[in-house]
């Protein structure tokens, strides 16, 4: 590529990123908005909540000025905007579950989450590249079809079913690992402790996930090898090795790379079973306390924290795509 | 097969087994088995045998499977097995159900923005696309959470979620048909817009939507059982597949590994059977695309 059209491509990678930025923004709207109407529209009465039985000795006045304070009797539009305003400056209201401020809580437990799932993608990535190679190699072979169908079972397998397995297995009964929670009991928080105790939940997410990167490598790899070019790198006399690595697996893992992003719902949804089998303190134990303590503030920041993550994930997986790829038009 | 350029890194004697793809009996025959005997269980055991009477036996608690129960008996002394086949059939009733409600709602999306076109198409697949973007088990808690959990919360929290795959599939389809010179010919013929879609488009692409509806029921047993293993799905009284490992989940701390044994593997089996046969079906129903996704 000339320099002047590889600035054209730059600058329309740069415009394509714009414009997915520019969709986001409704998108996160679209949803918070929806979340906020919904807990509107529900039968629960956030003050009620608030006073819990209390609020039998609670006097009328007290009522109406925490109803007054709270604003929960105007428009639902106004206090949709009340709450956005709040929301750009990172002031996502108060849990009332937890009886702490929403940033607080996604503060204190959304390192430990990325954690995990950052450890458990990473880890799902190598195994599907390794092992959907080593069946696109094989291919009919007996450890082709082995790795085939341990897939396609453990792909039918309920990520949080593996996770009580691996925890009987491997924590309970060889007691090699550590089989919840960030440390040992009385312990001080280290890079040890937690090394060891993300093994199980980071294995468990990783083992979850790969089946579906392992057959799909494996199908674009076999599906690469009638193309011309690598047909053509095999006449050319390159070794097997040479083809398949150098050649065949380059061009089938261009569609990888988007597939990834578009993957990353399922690696929230998994994360959030894995956590709660592991007793992992990151922010799935508070979605499910705030669901079932009807935790508006928090269930609609977690939401709409998780949306944006995705729409940040297939931002960048495009991105990387363009940039990998020089034939992919950018009209999209 | 016919194709001379096809070259794979592998002896050419397994070419051969690898590019002639196993006859469909192969995946059709144990698929249907399986699945025949399941459902069978699953209408048949709950008339012969009675839960209620074998409710609590405490003499019989927590046992290791034996030849009398062949997967273990539960804290209360219930069989196992017996338990497992009244999950299924709550959680395969739930997920049709559910199932059938997305397709609904996709389909009903689908062939309005297919056959609207214009600003309605634009808008609807951006709605689709931001739906897409909520994580689906978030959004089911959600959802779950504002109606409480119960059968037609779990039920709703599906349909709501589930619905992105049928409704691109349906627009897509309809998309192409209306290009088609049957339709072309209705119009000159006279027929309103909802008749062509009534009488013309959708006769044609409920294969597509029967076969996507398959596909869906184990995502939709999926989404229940995890629903349910958060506590957020069916009430804990319940027997359904994710209540059955949320329960056993206490017992596996001491020792009793067979009581989450059996509604998993059933949970696999199924998914397994259902992915199966919709597999040979979407193959004669369109032999040139293959996803990855199904067996």
């Amino acid at each position: 590529m000339t320099a002047p059209a590889r600035r054209r491509r730059g600058r329309a990678i740069g415009l394509l990123a714009l414009r997915r930025l520019g969709f986001a923004v409704p998108v996160l709207l679209l949803v918070s908005f929806a979340l906020f109407a919904l807990a509107k529209a529900s039968p629960f009465d956030p003050i009620e909540r608030y006073f819990g039985v209390r609020i039998i000795g609670a006097s009328p006045e007290r009522i109406a000025r925490i109803r007054e304070n709270w604003g929960v009797d105007r428009p639902v539009v106004e206090q949709y905007l009340a709450w956005l305003r709040h929301a750009v400056a990172g002031d996502f209201g108060d849990s009332l579950s937890l009886r702490q401020p929403v940033s607080e809580v996604i503060g204190d437990r959304m390192g430990w989450t990325v954690l995990l799932v950052s450890a458990g993608f990473a880890l799902a990535l190598l195994l599907g590249l390794l092992l959907g190679t080593v069946a696109a190699w094989f291919a009919g072979g007996w450890l082709d079809r082995a790795i085939t169908a341990t897939s396609y079972t453990l792909e039918a397998a309920p990520v949080f079913w593996l996770g009580l397995a691996a925890l009987y297995v491997f924590a309970l009964q060889l007691r090699w690992l550590p089989g919840g929670g960030l440390t040992d009991a009385g312990e001080a928080l280290g890079v040890g402790q937690v090394a060891t105790h993300i093994v199980l939940p980071m294995s468990v997410l990783a083992i979850s996930q790969a089946p579906w990167f392992v057959l799909f490598v494996r199908q674009n790899l076999l599906e690469s090898f009638s193309q011309d070019h690598v047909v053509g790198a095999r006449s050319r006399g390159l070794s097997d090795r040479r083809v398949v690595l150098g050649h065949a697996l380059r061009t089938s893992l261009l569609p990888f790379l988007t597939l990834v992003g578009a993957r990353l719902p399922e690696l929230i949804t998994g994360a959030l079973l894995v956590e709660t089998v592991f007793s992992w303190p990151g922010i799935a134990r508070a979605t499910v306390d705030a669901a079932l303590n009807v935790d508006f503030a928090l269930m609609g920041a977690l939401t709409v924290l998780a949306t944006a993550v995705v729409l940040l994930g297939n931002l960048i997986a495009d991105v990387l795509y363009a940039l990998a790829d020089p034939r992919v038009g950018l009209d999209g | 097969m016919g194709d001379q350029r096809t070259w794979r890194p592998v002896p050419r004697s397994r070419i051969a087994a690898a590019s002639t793809r196993l006859p469909p009996r192969w995946r059709l025959i144990p698929s249907a088995v399986v699945l025949g005997v399941v459902v069978l269980a699953v209408l048949v055991v709950p008339l012969v045998v009675d839960l209620d009477q074998q409710l609590v036996d405490l003499a019989s608690a927590n046992r290791p499977p034996d030849a009398a129960h062949p997967f273990g008996t539960d804290e209360l002394g219930r069989d196992v097995l017996l338990r497992c086949v009244y999950a299924l059939r709550v959680s395969l009733t739930v997920g049709l159900v559910a199932a059938l409600v997305s397709s609904a709602v996709g389909t009903a999306v689908g062939a309005l923005a297919g056959s609207v076109g214009g600003w309605v198409d634009r808008l609807l697949m951006r709605l689709v696309d931001a739906v897409a973007s909520v994580p689906h088990l978030l959004l089911g808690i959600v959802i779950v959470a504002i109606l409480r959990p119960s059968l037609t919360a779990v039920i709703i929290s599906i349909g709501l979620t589930h619905w992105l795959t049928s409704a691109r599939i349906v627009r897509s389809e309809v998309l192409s048909l209306r290009s088609r010179p049957f339709v072309d010919a209705a119009i000159v013929g006279g027929s309103s817009r909802g008749r062509i879609l009534v009488r013309h488009l959708l006769p044609n692409v409920t294969p597509q939507v029967l076969l996507s509806t398959t596909l869906m029921i184990p995502h939709a047993v999926w989404h229940e059982t995890a629903l349910s293993f958060l506590g957020l799905g069916l009430p804990p009284h319940e027997a359904s597949v994710g209540n059955m490992i949320n329960d056993a989940q206490r017992s596996l701390l001491t020792g009793g590994w067979w009581m989450s044994l059996a509604p998993g593997l059933a949970l696999i089996v199924v998914t397994l059977a259902i992915s199966g046969l919709s597999g040979v079906w979407r193959d004669r129903l369109n032999p040139r695309r293959r996803s990855e996704l199904t067996w």
